[in-house]
């Protein structure tokens, strides 16, 4: 080992090191690594060991522990190391409390002392050392100890110390910004340092500083555009050079900074185009490093305050990337051509088949920043192409992580764009499918919602198809054996509320179907719950509406095997159902009433409905209930409790905190009790209390026409946009001459099918053609789009708008300068509102799409949803939406939000409670 | 910020293990091994980023870079550009070749102290302090120069020398 020079090992640790690589398997490394650590404790307990040998035992421990072995017995000595005067000792010292010991280690409190005294060393190297150590040891409580000293080394005479002193101040920054909040300045004065390594250091901490608050560093902009002209012209001693780039980690460093300087602001951004060209214009396209460079000058680009020319040279630069052979490349191609399309849409055209080439990478990174980016791009015209593909897509997907957040992506999609009321059911069912139990509960609730509320509010006929439409496909899905136990939950409760609604099932089927659910699911008791439920509320529409319930002789044996279950809260399902079938018509309907899903509940939080009880108590003789603060013995107790923890930090001698009585424990009781005592479900009936005008069933054909009308109009959409962009010629010239491309990669992957592939060339391109148009054929899908006054297409409308205002508030020009791009077009196809007045005020304009007075066809559309556009804003009270009016015209604000609106949710899915069956299996056993 | 720095070989086993925020040693080893069967499944001539949220959390990326029988692997999180983390790995890895002569596999198991003092003359605290090989190179050069010459100094034990002295 000619390498070993000063670093020298024994000959020991040498073998020890060999032994380990010539390890056979991991289990003989294990048994090396503990034998060693055996030895290691004996003899570093030896009194007198020679230090030389200690470091060696330090290193050896850092050693094991980088093996996943405990060494924490060699800690103390770890620390006792680092007093040692001779530097080697110290660094070793350092080197392994670093690495050994976390921020919240008793032994630190022995480092601190150490540190102190070694900030102050005569020696710069022993400072450094202190400085790392400072780095990663000190906490919040110990940086006051240690503040003075390592503001004083900024202006120590070694630039080492200055670099190191500025990224500690930057991480007692990170850890506890209120400490070193008067050092700010300090920064801007090393920036002026003269060393550039000084320099680029003090960097980091002004972006830190700059991201959390750009306005108060505006001034900086300046001497930071003037740096990077000086970086970028080279006058930087040549040792930063990098591959002939002229420092360009300092670059990179400042064009982040600068893109977060000119953000949204005109006057900065003035200042860095110049700047920005020339670096661009400078930098020779050979090395890697200058593609990073050229990276974040798009980054910068995109963020700025936009630039027709330099947006150009950044569109030129991403189909640079795009195009190149490199994975790595092409992956910054996409990743820059999801920023820039979001300030001019129409580059992701030029690059379609590109885009489409990396769809079909075997690399997963580059598969995955695409999906990003067809995320980012989808719009109502490509939503099912891009849905589609990425269901597909995730079906292959190992890593339930992804996964989990894939479905998530479809899922929002889907609500957001959906064409059709069956293609959102078929893709939900799709996504439940694959992505199983990763599917966030609240997706599940919000389906359910969706369903009974529906998606627009004034077709009632759409409504009732949708849900029509949702029970044939989960019909037909039943058959899977193995459904996720969250869809399952869906499809139970959606089979209960409406699956004899439209009278093409029977009710005997349907229950048969829910039976069959809770056999193939046998241990799942939440399933259960749902389907037991939805055979009661079957049972009861029966009833309701004057037939003869039969129960078929597996419901039957269903209901007596879970009456004697042993969850507490399938038995009270089971015996619920059970008196229910004794009630007569009125009762039953009164009980559970059809289609009431969407009746808002008044929970009455002060229980007043006991008053009458209580009073009759407190008339028998019972004591009045004092709340916990009014009692006298309780506020001594908690006094006692305040000061026995303000005096001192011994035990805490009050045994366990008293039970707090919640009222969500006490209503389950209730319930139990009564419905045992007189068979008679209270809590049912409080739940569908409010039922004065539920059952409203809208007559079949009126429905079927009043949906055949929007729905013919919706299918001409879905032609229209598909085909024509497929067809123009402009589209197919440029996509001929990237087919070839794409053909040779295929051919290079399979090369034993190359006549094959010849063969299919014409197919293959045709093929991507095809989803290539679908994808990014925005353009001639535009003016189709706004033919069909769908409620999405104004709900895009009012987006627009409101995003026009949010920009318009950041920007004022943008408004007057209509060449100016606005800054977020993804969606291409509804921006007819800046169309249609182009130099209007935004804010008047948005009283216009507000306040209902219809200019043009659009705006009429955006008119007849003024109501919504005020609901979104006021955020309605949930005591005022008691009608049905109010709840129907505040659906669309809460699908604008999905998960905002919990207490819907929740109240939805109230019938089986999720959580009562655990919570009774816990205390049962 | 960078999260970590690892270098391992292909076998999984850790050569160098650098995590800027405290990680257990058993969490280490569980980060190791996810980061490992990461890697190995990754075809050659793919790209060198991976995204790294279902390991390290939210908005985590790494970088890796495999060369003859090493990975070398940095984790960092959005504020990062990732081909400047590649390059960044380009400098320590040339700094490692320049400092080792042909550095090899062998020269970082049995110098994996001095691989630490290179690391942190590059990395410090989670930020990229120096990026250019000569300085790092030449730090390193005057730490081991110093370290020698004191190390030359005395090695007999407090105890020892306290007896001398008597």
């Amino acid at each position: 080992m000619s390498s070993q020079g000063g670093w020298g090992q024994s000959k020991d640790f040498l073998d020890l090191v060999k032994s380990i690589g010539e390890a056979r398997s991991k289990a003989e490394e294990d048994r090396i690594i503990l034998r060693e650590l055996e030895a290691l404790r004996r003899r570093i307990a030896e009194p007198d060991v020679p230090r030389r040998r200690m470091k060696e035992y330090i290193t050896r421990l850092v050693y094991a522990e980088m093996l996943g072995h405990d060494a924490s017995f060699g800690y103390i000595h770890a620390v006792k190391m680092t007093h040692d005067n001779a530097l080697p000792l110290k660094r070793t010292g350092y080197l392994a409390v670093t690495l050994f010991l976390s921020e919240d280690h008793d032994l630190i409190i022995l480092i601190v002392n150490t540190i102190q005294k070694d900030l102050r060393s005569d020696n710069y190297l022993v400072v450094c050392a202190a400085l790392t150590a400072v780095c990663k040891l000190i906490t919040e409580d110990t940086i006051p100890a240690v503040l003075p000293l390592v503001v004083d080394l900024l202006a120590h005479r070694k630039e080492a110390v200055r670099k190191k002193a500025v990224m500690a101040l930057h991480r007692f920054y990170q850890r506890s910004p209120a400490s070193v909040t008067h050092l700010l300045p300090n920064f801007r004065k090393t920036l002026c340092d003269n060393d550039p390594g000084v320099m680029g250091a003090t960097l980091c901490p002004l972006f830190d500083l700059i991201t959390a608050d750009a306005n108060s560093y505006k001034d900086l902009l300046v001497s930071f555009v003037r740096i990077l002209k000086q970086v970028a012209e080279r006058n930087l001693p040549k040792t930063y050079d990098y591959h002939q780039m002229p420092a360009p980690f300092i670059l990179i460093k400042l064009l982040k900074i600068l893109a977060l300087l000119g953000s949204g602001d005109k006057q900065a951004s003035e200042h860095i185009y110049n700047v920005l060209g020339d670096i661009i214009r400078k930098c020779e396209p050979s090395s890697n490093i200058y593609n990073a460079v050229l990276y974040e000058c798009i980054c910068c680009i995109s963020s700025i305050y936009p630039n027709a020319k330099l947006l150009e040279a950044a569109a030129e630069a991403t189909s640079k990337f795009l195009k190149s052979d490199s994975h790595n490349l092409k992956y910054m191609g996409i990743d820059t051509l999801g920023r820039l399309i979001k300030i001019s849409p129409d580059i992701a055209e030029e690059h379609q088949l590109a885009v489409i080439d990396c769809l079909e990478d075997p690399d997963d990174t580059l598969k995955r920043k695409t999906f990003e980016l067809l995320y980012k791009m989808t719009k109502s015209t490509n939503v099912e192409v891009i849905v589609d593909h990425t269901i597909d897509y995730m079906i292959n997907i190992n890593d339930n992580h992804y996964k989990t957040e894939i479905a998530s992506r479809c899922v929002e999609l889907a609500e957001q764009f959906a064409p059709t009321n069956q293609w959102f059911i078929q893709t939900m069912n799709k996504v439940f499918e694959h992505g199983g139990d990763l599917v966030n509960v609240r997706v599940a609730h919000n389906l359910m919602r969706l369903i009974a509320q529906g998606f627009s509010e004034d077709e009632e006929g759409a409504d009732s198809q949708l849900r029509s439409s949702a029970v044939d496909s989960y019909i037909c899905i039943l058959g899977d054996p193995k459904l996720p136990s969250l869809f399952l939950q869906v499809i139970c409760w959606v089979l209960g509320e409406y699956g004899t609604v439209d009278g093409k099932y029977s009710a005997s089927y349907i229950m048969g179907k829910l039976c069959d659910v809770t056999e193939a699911h046998l241990c799942d008791d939440t399933v259960k719950a749902y389907a037991i439920s939805a055979i009661m509320k079957i049972c009861a529409f029966e009833i309701a509406a004057g037939r003869k319930v039969e129960i078929l002789p597996e419901c039957q044996s269903l209901i007596h095997e879970l009456s004697a279950s042993h969850s507490t809260d399938l038995q009270q399902r089971a015996y619920e159902l059970q008196a229910l079938l004794c009630l007569d018509c009125r009762t039953v309907e009164s009980v559970m009433p059809l289609d009431a899903s969407c009746e808002v509940l008044e929970v009455d939080k002060n229980l007043s409905f006991l008053n009458d009880f209580i009073q009759e108590s407190i008339e028998k003789g019972s004591s009045p209930y004092i709340p916990e603060s009014e009692r006298p013995g309780m506020s001594s107790v908690s006094n006692f409790r305040r000061q026995n923890e303000a005096s001192s930090h011994m035990l805490r001698f009050e045994a366990y905190g008293l039970p707090k009585p919640s009222p969500a424990h006490l209503i389950p009781q209730v319930s139990v009790s009564t419905s045992t005592s007189n068979l008679v479900p209270v809590t049912e009936a409080s739940y569908y209390r409010e039922s004065s005008q539920a059952s409203k069933v809208p007559s079949v054909t009126d429905a079927s026409s009043a949906d055949l009308g929007t729905k013919l109009r919706l299918d001409g959409v879905q032609r229209k946009w598909g085909w024509p962009t497929y067809s123009s010629s402009g589209q197919s010239s440029t996509s001929s001459t990237n087919g070839v491309s794409h053909v040779d990669g295929v051919s290079a992957q399979s090369r034993d099918t190359l006549y094959d592939s010849r063969r299919q060339q014409s197919e293959v391109s045709a093929e991507k053609q095809k989803l290539a148009a679908s994808l990014f054929g925005a353009s001639s899908g535009k003016t189709v789009k706004r033919a069909t006054s769908t409620h999405r297409a104004t709900k895009g409308n009012t987006g627009n708008a409101e995003r026009m205002a949010v920009s318009t508030a950041i920007n004022p020009e943008t408004s007057t300068e209509k060449a100016a791009p606005p800054p977020d077009l993804l969606d291409l196809s509804d921006d007819a509102a800046p169309t249609s007045t182009p130099t209007a005020d935004p804010f008047q304009h948005l009283q216009v799409l507000i306040g209902a007075t219809p200019v043009d066809n659009t705006v009429k559309a955006v008119g007849l949803e003024s109501p919504n556009l005020m609901a979104f804003y006021t955020d309605i009270p949930s005591g005022s939406r008691k009608t049905t009016s109010t709840i129907h015209s505040a659906v669309p604000s809460i699908k604008k939000a999905p998960l905002q609106n919990d207490e819907t949710a929740r109240r939805v899915c109230v019938n089986p409670t999720g959580n009562n069956p655990n919570l009774f299996r816990d205390l049962l056993g | 910020m960078i999260r970590a720095v690892i270098v391992m070989n292909t076998q999984g086993k850790p050569r160098l293990l650098k995590f800027y925020e405290f990680q257990p040693p058993e969490k280490q080893q569980e980060l190791i091994r996810s980061v490992f069967a990461v890697l190995s499944e990754r075809p050659d001539k793919v790209s060198n980023f991976v995204e790294a949220d279902a390991i390290f959390g939210p908005g985590t990326r790494l970088v890796y870079k495999h060369l003859a029988t090493l990975y070398f692997v940095f984790v960092f999180d959005n504020s990062e550009n990732e081909l400047a983390m590649l390059d960044l790995i380009q400098v320590f890895v040339e700094t490692l070749d320049r400092c080792f002569k042909n550095v090899c596999e062998l020269d970082i198991v049995f110098n994996f102290n001095k691989m630490h003092a290179i690391l942190d003359e590059i990395i410090f605290g989670g930020l990229v302090l120096e990026t250019s090989s000569e300085q790092v190179l030449k730090a390193a050069e005057e730490i081991s120069r110093l370290e020698k010459s004191s190390s030359s100094i005395s090695f007999v034990p407090k105890a020892v020398t306290g007896r001398f002295s008597r």
